[in-house]
Formats: C-alpha cells, structure tokens, sequence
C-alpha cells in the first residue's frame, strides 16, 4: 500500500478524481472517517474553545477512556462558529453520524460520554448531529444544518471550520482541499485566473469593495522583475475574530487561496500579515506551511509546473493603523507602520517598489471555491452589486456570540434576531455597530437594511470589518461613541494633524461630559460648552482632511450617533445625566427610606463619607460629596439605593 | 506640455505632471504649507495645503496631487479656509502659549500661519502634553513639546544628511520625534549637523545658547575677550537684518564687533589659511609614502563624529589638522597670548561659526591642553545677529573697519573655506604652489564650483604627482563614495566632506530660513570675494608667513606646531 502522502499526490490531487476508481474511493472513506471502527471524538479548540475550558474537558475525556479502557480517537478542531456553546464535543460512533454536544465542561463532558456509551443521549447538551450520506442517522435528533443558527447561513469561507482538523493537511485534501490550486497550475494560466475572478465579481471584503479580479489584473499587467502578494490578517479592531477563526481552523484554505492568488498575479512570493496576538493562528499556520511544502504545494517548481512560491509569515505588532495597506506595506518593510499618499496605489508601486497585491484574508479563502465551481456559480449568490457571502462576528448583547456566513443580501434583522435568536436577557435593542470603531451605528429601525456594499454606504457605514456589536438599551450611546474615539485616538498613527490631534480633542471633550468634577469652576464649564460646540465641525474636517481610512472614517460614529440619540447626548451636557448609568461619574445615588434598614453597612462602603444616618434608621446621601462610584449600591443587600 | 486648469474661477497654465501646489505657486496664488521640503517626495502629513478640487469628495492636499486638465479648483473657499484653521487650531490646543519666551518670535511658521488665519481665540479646549526639553548635546536643544510633528527633521536627517538620528515614536495623540530608545540625543547618532534646526517650523529646536557665559565675560574687566568669526558669517549676518542674501559686510562686521566691547577682532579665514598649507604638506606626505590614503578632510566637526561612530576603520585617513576654527583658538591662547604677554587663562576666546557643531567641538576633550581650551564660547551667526541687537548696534549704519592683527588679515582662499568644495580649491592652490614653487596662474577651479551637486570631482598632474580629489557634501553622498572606494576605486586621494549640503553658507547656524536662492547668493559672495581680493593664495597672507618664520620655524622642538595637530578616537553610539 502507498503511503498516504503518496496516495493523496497521486491520485487524489494530481488525477483530479476524475474517473470513479473503487480503491480510491474506498481509501478517502477511510481517510474521510466515513467507516470507522472505533469512536471518534472531536474537539472544538479554537480560542475561544481553549478558553471555555476544552483543555480541563480533554483531560477529563482521557480519563474517562482510559478508567473504561475504550479505545476511541481524539481530534482536535477549530471552530464552527458558535462560539457561546463552547467548548463543543462531536462524538462519532462506528456507523453512525457525527453528533455534536454543547457546553461540553469537564463535568458535562462525562455525563455525556457516559450516556452515549451506554445509549443514552443527554439531550439537554445535543446541539446536533452533521449529515452525512453512507452513515446511520440518529433518530429524534436534529440535523445541524436545520438549526436556525446555520439554516440562513451559506458557508463558503469558514466551509469547514470546525470540522476538520486544521493541523492535518490530509484532512484539508480529502475534504476537496487543493484542488482548485491544482486545477490552476494545470490548466489555467495566470490571465486565466485574473478573468475568472474578475468575471465572479468578487469584492475585496477590506472595507472599499475594490473588485479582486481587477486588482489581480493591474498589478499582473504592471512590469516588473518581482510583484508580492500580501494577506492583510491584522485584524485588530474590537469585536471582529474572523480573521483569527480562519487560521486557526482552516489554514490551508487561506493558503489555497493565496497560493492561487500569487499565481493568478505571477509572483513567487507572498506574506502573510498576522497580529502576533493570533498566538494559536500563527503556530497553527506555520504547521500548515511546513505541510504544504511537505507535499509540494509550496516551494520550488510545484507539482513540476515550472511555477515557485514561498509564503512568509509577518507578525504584526498589531497596531490598528497597520491594517492600512500602505501602513502595512511600511511594516513589512520594517519601517514604522504609517500610511503613505496614494497614488501610486499598491497595485502598481507597494512592497519594496515592486506592485503589490493586498488582500484580506476573507477574500482569499473564497478564490478556491470560486475555481472550483466557477466564477458563474459565485456570482448567483448575493445581490446584484455584491456577490457570494460576508462573513460577520457577533458579538456584545446577542444570545448565539460567534462568527456567521451569510449570502450578502441578507436583512441584518435576520441576522439578529434569526441566527443570532435576538438580545440577551430578552431586553431592548438599541443599536447595532456595524464596521468597527470607524464604523457606523444602526437603529433599531434601520434594521431592515440588507449586507450590500452600497446600501451600507449609503448608510455611512462600509464592510471592513467582520464585526457585529449589539448593544441593548442598557448601554450608553455616549460612552460607546467616546470608547471608540478613545481607541481610535491612542491607535492614530500620528501622522497627520486632523487624526492625530483632531481624534483626540473629540474624545477629551465626550470624556468632558461624562464627567462631574467636584468643584468645577465656571470658566471649566465654560470650556465644556465650548468643546460641545466645536465637536461637530471638528468630525466633519477630519473626516474631510485625513490623509488616511482612519481618520477619514473616524468621526462616524459620533456622526451616526448623533444622528439618532442627539436626545441623549443634550442629556449629558445639559442636564448632566445618563440615563442608563453607565457614565459612573454622572450617577446621583438616592435611598428610599422605606426599604433601608439602616443596616449601616454603606457608609462603611463610601470612599468619600458621603452617606449619613444612625443605625438603624434611614440613611441619606449627600448629593454634592457622592463621585457615583456605586459602592453603597453594590453593597445594599435590601435594594434601597438607586440611581436617580 | 502646458494646459488650463480653473483656479477660483479664473484659467492657469498648469504643467502636465506637476503638482497643484507648484501650478499655484507659479501662478502666485499662495497656499499655505507646513510639511512640504523642496526637493524631496511630499508625505501629506500636515494637511494644512488642501485645496478643493470640484467631483472630488475630500478635499486635497495640493502638495502631492498632480493636476490634470479636468480640475476646478478653489484654493481659499470658505469650506478650505475653514478646515485650514481648524488644523492650526487643533495645533495650537497642545502648544504652549509661550510665544513670548521662544527662541523663534517673530519667525515661527506656527505664528505666522496663525495670523494669517486670523486665529483670534483658543477655540479648541484640551490638555497639553507634557514633554521634557532634551538639554543633553553639546550643540542643540530639542524642546518636544513645541514640536508640531510636520516630520521635516526627521525627513532631512534620514534623507539629505543621512545619519537618522530620530524618528517618530508612539502612537497617536502620544506621538514624538525622539532619538532611538527615547535616550538623550548625546547617546544617539547625532552628529550636530543642525540641519533639523534649519528646517523646524517652530521653536522644537534651536542651538545650546552660549550668549549668557559670553557676556558674563565681556562685562568682566578682568577677561580679555577676543573673537573670531568664520568666512562665512560676513555674507549671511545681513539677512538677518532684512538685508537681501549674498551681500557681504565684513567691515562693518568688524566695527560692530569692536563696539560691543571685544577687545580682539580675527578671522577664521586666517587660521585656514594655516589649515591649507598644513593640509597640503600633509597630503604631499601621504602621497609619497602612499599611506592613509584618501586622505579626508576634517575641518567640518560633524563629518569627524560620523567617522569616528560609523567608520573607526577610517580614522587614520582624516586629515590630523584641527580646523581653522581650532587653529585660531590655539594660536589666540599660545601665539597672541605669549607675543602680548597676557595670561591665557584670562583670555576669553569667542568663536563665530555658521554651525552648531562647532559647539560640539569646541568642548573636545582633545580640544583642551594643560587646562587651557582652545574656544571657550561658539555663537552661531544668529546669537550674533542678537548679540548685535541687544548692544543696540545699527549694523547697516556704521562705518567699516578692519580686524586686528596678528591673526586678523587673510588670503581668499581662507575665505572660500566657506563653500562646498572651496577647502579643496584652496588646498590645491597650495599644493600646487608648494610642488612647482611657484602659483598656478589660473587659481580657479570651475569643477569645485556650484551649488546641488552630489559630487564634484577634479584630477591634476603636478610635477609627476597624480592627484585626484573628491568634495561631497552630506553623508550619503560621503557614504556612496565610501562605497565605490571599498570597491576597489583608488583614483581618488582626496576627499572633502562636509555635513550640511552646499558646505558652510549652508550651515545649521545660520540665518533661518535658508531659501535655495539664498544659498547661491551666499555662494555667489564667496566667489566674488575671491575674484576681487589680491591675495588669492593661503602662503601669500603676510601674517601667516609671520606666524611660520616666527613661530612654527623657529621652534625647535615642533610643539609649537605640534599644537594645531590633534588626534581622532572611536566613538560608541546607540545605533
């Protein structure tokens, strides 16, 4: 018998499984765990797996085998997706399809194991089970793909994330893996490649929605000796983990993607830029290099087609600016990671002077699909100015937190209130953030609004960033608004002035009206006014005069906030309040007197002795000593203190 | 090719291919700008040059965006002015308001954008950052906390002086220019140049003042204060008086110096003069017995410091001459205070230098013998201009005078020190003379000559001798020479170096703002002098050949002239 590496060259990548051939077929069943003898137990290790505790319940599942001398099979994945049911367990039984269990703690996971040994399924932990054909289904158990978290999605991108082991490269091949990029060096040529993207009518999904077909093609036409491709994976906004999900689950379909990418533009080199946060991506990354040069996917003079590529991988300090692609060509270069004028755009004069081709790492993990299917078949899923799927992150106040893939076109109610099953604790929503800290905010009613590229412009806000935040009507538009200016200040570059010093007064002058000083004198009252007034100009010249995306897009959130909650910031400023008490300083804690006891437990709480009474007896609150820290708050065990 | 573009409402000829800002400029329609260099790529970063162009969304920065034939532009609409004032607005909330006290009143870019946008009120509130002066270096000050970040120190020494000495460091509104590893500027690469100084918009940098030690001393009947002053420093005081660039005033220099009490007056190009024909001597001597070659000059102080941190290998090939500016402190603390029986120590030696380096310098330790530093006190030309104004000297009003002797009177070719290339041509004069025993008849060298070059080079034969000579001015052209010498190119056996582009009349000491045209005026005066003055040779001055018959020659034991030779040593840097 030939060894897998061969077996999987030979005759599952090179032969293309063009003619149905029983051995091989058989094999990839095995390879596939389509007929296995003993149980397989997959594993959910992702990060956000490792930190709901999958490394305790790995241990607790090895103790388990090994005190009931069952012999089974652990493999460890990445993510699916949902991330709030961490750490999630499928087990697979010889004959039977994959069943998938929720919440899997080290407690949990034992009872589990031990009802499915012993047929009994806790149905209480069941989040699913995966179909598949040739394998025995399990009765009164749902198909996953009918859940309503994964029924509305289309998954292309994040394909099988979660389901594969992301440091097998077998397990990437067998599952389809790499055939596209074979399919490339064998019968496209490079013109090829850039028309078929072209004619998919991919979008970058980097923020502009520059068609990827036609960058390919300017820096491919453009003369040079060498050209670079870069994966721009520095995803460093707040509340956006795509990026980290994609490697870390699925590293091989990124490098598919920007191997065909590199060959689509005629270059032998490529980067990789990754936030060195991305601990787990990066090692699990590199694991996948060294895989692929194992099996002669990268290197020199591939699968003997003459074409060479290596992919280096760059670690990214991880400064949000960096994410600019000139800033990031700076980077790499080993400058400090500041934007350039453009034009020259990357595409014709980027890395070392030689044109460049960015991409982020969402837009390549769908060129495989995109060759494997055909550019026709890409651009029949979405709208008529966005084609194929956006891949979002949810997170903040919404029940199902994880990433999703949805066709664009989509409503976003859909994707709140059906995938994501709507607002924590049933509460109210308030807004949605939508495109990061330089995003834009979306109303309650502005939620019918649909995953487009243009509709989404034409509502400021634009798809750079996976993330979806939710806030519910417990949060403070204020404060939200002044902890994105506070980021995106501390992460401007410095370069320009309307950014550099721009950002930073407008966030002073919020962080001014969630404020009370103690003993204000008039001419600071006086500048706080002052500063309101100047706030709105101030957005519109940085917006209008920033050199970069940064700073241009800055000012939007305070720009769309106050577009709908103009109401509540006039609270702060005038009436110095917030209404939802997240703007501690603003908080005036009163007691009802019939509900304290005088229990005296408060005063002893205050920092600033500004609660009186006799034990006992009703206690008061000095309303000009309070700084609202709500200590007396949390500790009132009789609900007597609230916020007025 | 030439085409129309609109221009608030009205037809320009534009350029194809050249910037909106240079279309406007040339057109004489001023827009304001703050990060923009002449010469070099534009980086945008100040934004204060936008302009509105019609169909486009954001406005412009006209200092990087070509103009093409479509364009509507309006360069001062309301919504342009606007955003303009907004931008030195937000400037000034985190600058001190201690305009008063700054060493650039009066001729602050800040200032004069500030007036002209008529910015009346503080109507951006917010906190002020604080940052501490860098007092460390010898010969400038960085004070942080003036500084706008425009970035043009930082662009001219990376990419005209080539040393990258600071940079940008932190993020956002955080942001500064520091050397590296945020350690004092005496650690770092700095080799005092001082043409950040040059090019700073604002008060952020300025030269370590030396006028407070000096007048302590002019006021004190016990010290006996004599001054030198540079070639350079009679063509550019005028500017700072208003006068127009190149004209020369050595006389009345001379007279307002006196006035204010020095109790000597010499001139640098006298000690040059000694400079050149020792260097010659030197170069004869090196060229026979074929060692240390190139030989490098090193009478520009900075370039010294550069060989010493980056090239120690290189040290044995500078000239061991000390420079005229040291020659003449020498000669005034040895020479002058023995044949006028006065107590050296009581002697106050001031020194005139259109260069902050020099500062650095004087304070050597190989500077100072016995206990006795050669210059006590450098001012740039610009302390002196305000030195001059504090005595309430009307220096354009007054008559011409001449400097003292012994040390006072020079050749021209001590004068053409000054200029990029003028320490050659004065050296080869010599060293032509000192071979054939008689001057050359044609003193000019046109191939040293001129303003912007990269490199000028010249060859001679004399008396079988080959002599090739090379003159650069900042170090990366020194170090692209460097470079075809490590390869292999040995045609050369000369090389003049200086620190700041276009030699001296360029230096980081003088008059500020130094215009292109400014510098070929000042050249301009150099050559002019030179044409002009009878003595055109370094051997020719009178006084030197006094200073070599009764001084050097005499001496038997050569420390006399042992004294105006100096050593080199390896210098430990934070990279």
């Amino acid at each position: 018998m030939i060894s897998n590496i061969q077996f999987l060259k030979e005759k599952v990548l090179v032969q293309n499984t063009s003619a149905y051939n029983k051995d091989v077929e058989e094999r990839l069943k095995f390879l596939r765990r389509e007929n296995t003898q003993i149980p397989i137990i997959y594993i959910g290790k992702g990060t956000c797996g490792i930190i709901a505790g999958a490394i305790k319940s790995t241990e607790a599942i090895k103790e388990y085998l090994s005190a009931k001398q069952i012999t089974a099979e652990i493999i460890e994945v990445g993510c699916i997706g949902l991330c709030i049911a961490e750490p999630i367990v499928d087990i697979q039984l010889p004959g039977m399809t994959r069943l998938s269990f929720k919440n899997m703690n080290s407690e949990n996971i034992v009872h589990v194991l031990d009802g499915i040994f012993n047929n009994n399924i806790l149905n209480d932990f069941v989040l699913g089970q995966y179909r598949k054909k040739g394998l025995q289904s399990w009765e009164n158990i749902p198909f996953i793909d009918s859940l309503e978290f994964f029924s509305l999605q289309n998954r292309i991108v994040i394909e099988n994330a979660g389901i594969i082991n992301p440091e097998s490269i077998e397990d990437y091949i067998v599952n389809n893996g790499y055939n596209a990029f074979v399919k490339t060096i064998y019968h496209y040529t490079s013109n090829d490649i850039c028309k078929i993207i072209e004619k998919s009518e991919l979008r970058g999904r980097g923020g502009s929605g520059f068609p990827t077909g036609k960058k390919w093609k300017i820096a491919h036409d453009t003369a040079s000796d060498q050209r670079y491709i870069i994966c721009n994976a520095n995803e460093s906004d707040p509340g956006s983990f795509l990026d980290r999900l994609l490697i870390e689950s699925n590293p091989h379909k990124l490098i598919e993607g920007m191997a065909i990418a590199a060959y689509g533009v005629r270059t032998s080199k490529a980067y990789i830029y990754i936030r060195s946060s991305n601990k787990l991506g990066i090692r699990r990354f590199k694991i996948a290099i060294e895989q692929a040069k194992e099996y002669g996917l990268l290197g020199e003079n591939i699968f003997d087609s003459g074409f060479n590529l290596d992919i280096i991988i760059k670690i990214s300090p991880g400064a949000f600016v960096c994410g600019e692609e000139t800033a990031l060509i700076s980077s790499i270069e080993g400058k400090r990671g500041m934007p350039k004028l453009r034009p020259p755009y990357p595409s014709e004069r980027g890395l070392f002077g030689k044109p460049t081709v960015i991409n982020n790492a969402e837009t390549l993990c769908n060129i495989p699909s995109i060759i494997n299917n055909g550019p026709n078949w890409f651009n029949s899923i979405g709208t008529n100015s966005s084609k194929g799927t956006k891949v979002f992150s949810l997170s903040g106040k919404i029940k199902n937190t994880g990433i999703i893939e949805v066709p664009m076109g989509i409503s976003f109610n859909d994707i709140i209130y059906k995938i994501g099953s709507g607002v924590k604790n049933n509460k109210n929503l308030k807004i949605i953030q939508v495109g990061g800290p330089a995003g834009t905010s979306i109303v309650k009613d502005k939620l019918s609004i649909t995953v487009d590229f243009d509709v989404l412009k034409e509502n400021g806000a634009f798809l750079g960033s996976s993330g979806i935040i939710v806030m519910d009507e417990d949060s403070c538009i204020v404060d939200l608004t002044k902890y994105y200016l506070r980021f995106l200040s501390n992460e401007s570059c410095g370069k320009c002035i309307p950014c550099r010093e721009g950002i930073h007064r407008m966030y002073e002058i919020l962080d001014n009206i969630t404020k009370r000083p103690k003993d204000e004198k008039s001419h600071q009252t006086l500048e706080r006014f002052k500063g309101v007034m100047q706030m709105e100009s101030l957005a519109e010249i940085i917006k209008d005069t920033s050199l970069c995306g940064l700073g241009k897009t800055a000012a939007n959130t305070f720009i769309s906030s106050i577009k709908w909650f103009r109401g509540e910031y006039e609270e702060h400023i005038f009436d110095r309040e917030c209404k939802s008490g997240v703007c501690k300083e603003l908080r005036v804690f009163n007691i009802d007197f019939d509900k304290c006891t005088g229990c005296n437990a408060c005063p002893k709480k205050c920092p600033v002795n500004a609660i009186i009474g006799t034990a006992k007896y009703p206690h008061f609150i000095i309303e000009e000593k309070c700084i609202g820290c709500g200590a007396c708050f949390e500790t009132c065990k009789f609900s007597a203190i609230f916020v007025k | 090719m030439v085409f129309d573009i609109e221009v608030n409402n009205k037809k320009i000829k534009a350029r194809k291919g050249e910037t909106i800002l240079s279309a406007l400029n040339r057109n004489g329609i001023k827009v304001p700008t703050l990060c923009f260099m002449e010469d070099l790529q534009p980086t945008g970063a100040c934004r204060i040059c936008v302009v509105e162009v019609e169909g486009r969304e954001d406005l412009v920065p006209s200092c990087s965006q070509i103009v093409e034939e479509w364009m509507k532009i309006k360069t001062h609409s309301p919504r342009v002015i606007k955003a303009r004032r907004t931008i030195v607005e937000l400037l000034l909330s985190n600058h001190p308001d201690d305009c008063l006290y700054c060493e650039r009143n009066g001729n602050c870019e800040l200032q004069k954008l500030s007036i002209e946008l008529n910015i009346l009120e503080r109507r951006i509130p917010g906190n002020k950052n604080v940052l501490k002066a860098d007092r460390s270096s010898s010969s400038l000050i960085r004070d942080p906390k003036k500084c706008i970040l425009c970035g043009r120190c930082v662009r001219v020494c990376e990419e005209i002086v080539g040393v990258t000495a600071i940079d940008f460091v932190k993020k956002g509104n955080e942001c500064s220019i520091e050397p590296s590893f945020n350690r004092p500027i005496n650690l770092s690469s700095c080799i005092n140049c001082g043409q950040c100084i040059m090019v700073c918009p604002t008060g952020a940098l300025y030269e370590k003042d030396h006028l407070p030690e000096l007048l302590e001393s002019l006021n004190n009947p016990d010290k006996h204060v004599v001054i030198q002053y540079s070639p350079t420093v009679s063509v550019t005081l005028a500017e700072e008086f208003n006068l127009k660039a190149g004209k020369d005033i050595n006389g009345m220099l001379n007279s307002a110096l006196r006035k204010i009490g020095f109790n000597k007056i010499f001139e640098s190009s006298f000690s040059a003069d000694i400079n050149a024909i020792e260097v010659a001597s030197e170069l004869i001597e090196r060229l026979k017995t074929g060692t240390n070659l190139p030989m490098f000059s090193s009478c520009c102080p900075s370039w010294v410091k550069y060989v010493e941190q980056t090239h120690p290998d290189l040290i044995p090939n500078l000239s061991r001459c000390k420079s005229p500016q040291q020659i003449m402190g020498t000669l005034i603390k040895n020479y002058y205070a023995k044949t006028n029986a006065i107590n050296p120590e009581d002697i106050y030696s001031v020194s005139v230098m259109p260069c902050v380096a020099k500062k650095f310098e004087a304070q050597r330790d190989e500077m100072t013998s016995k206990g006795i530093t050669d210059v006590d006190a450098v001012l740039t030309t610009r302390e002196l201009a305000k030195l001059i104004r504090l005595y309430g000297i009307d220096i354009l009003n007054i008559e011409s005078e001449l400097a003292d002797n012994p040390l006072g009177t020079r050749s021209s070719a001590g004068k053409l020190y000054g200029v990029s290339g003028g320490v050659t041509e004065s050296i080869i004069r010599s060293f032509i003379s000192k071979l054939n025993e008689h001057e050359p008849v044609n003193y000019k060298i046109t191939e040293l000559r001129g303003v912007n070059k990269n490199r000028k080079e010249f060859k001679l034969k004399v008396s079988n001798i080959e002599l090739g000579v090379a003159v650069v001015s900042d170090m990366i052209n020194a170090e692209k020479l460097l470079i075809e010498i490590a390869n292999g190119r040995n045609d050369i056996h000369f090389i003049e170096v200086m620190a700041c582009p276009d030699g001296c009349i360029n230096g980081g000491g003088q008059p500020i703002p130094a215009k292109k045209e400014d510098i070929k005026l000042r050249m301009k005066a150099i050559y002019d002098i030179d044409e002009k003055d009878s003595i055109k040779f370094s051997h020719k001055n009178p006084l030197v050949n006094e200073i070599y018959q009764n001084y050097f020659e005499k001496d038997k034991s050569n420390e006399n002239l042992n004294s105006i030779y100096t050593n080199f040593n390896k210098r430990d840097i934070l990279l």
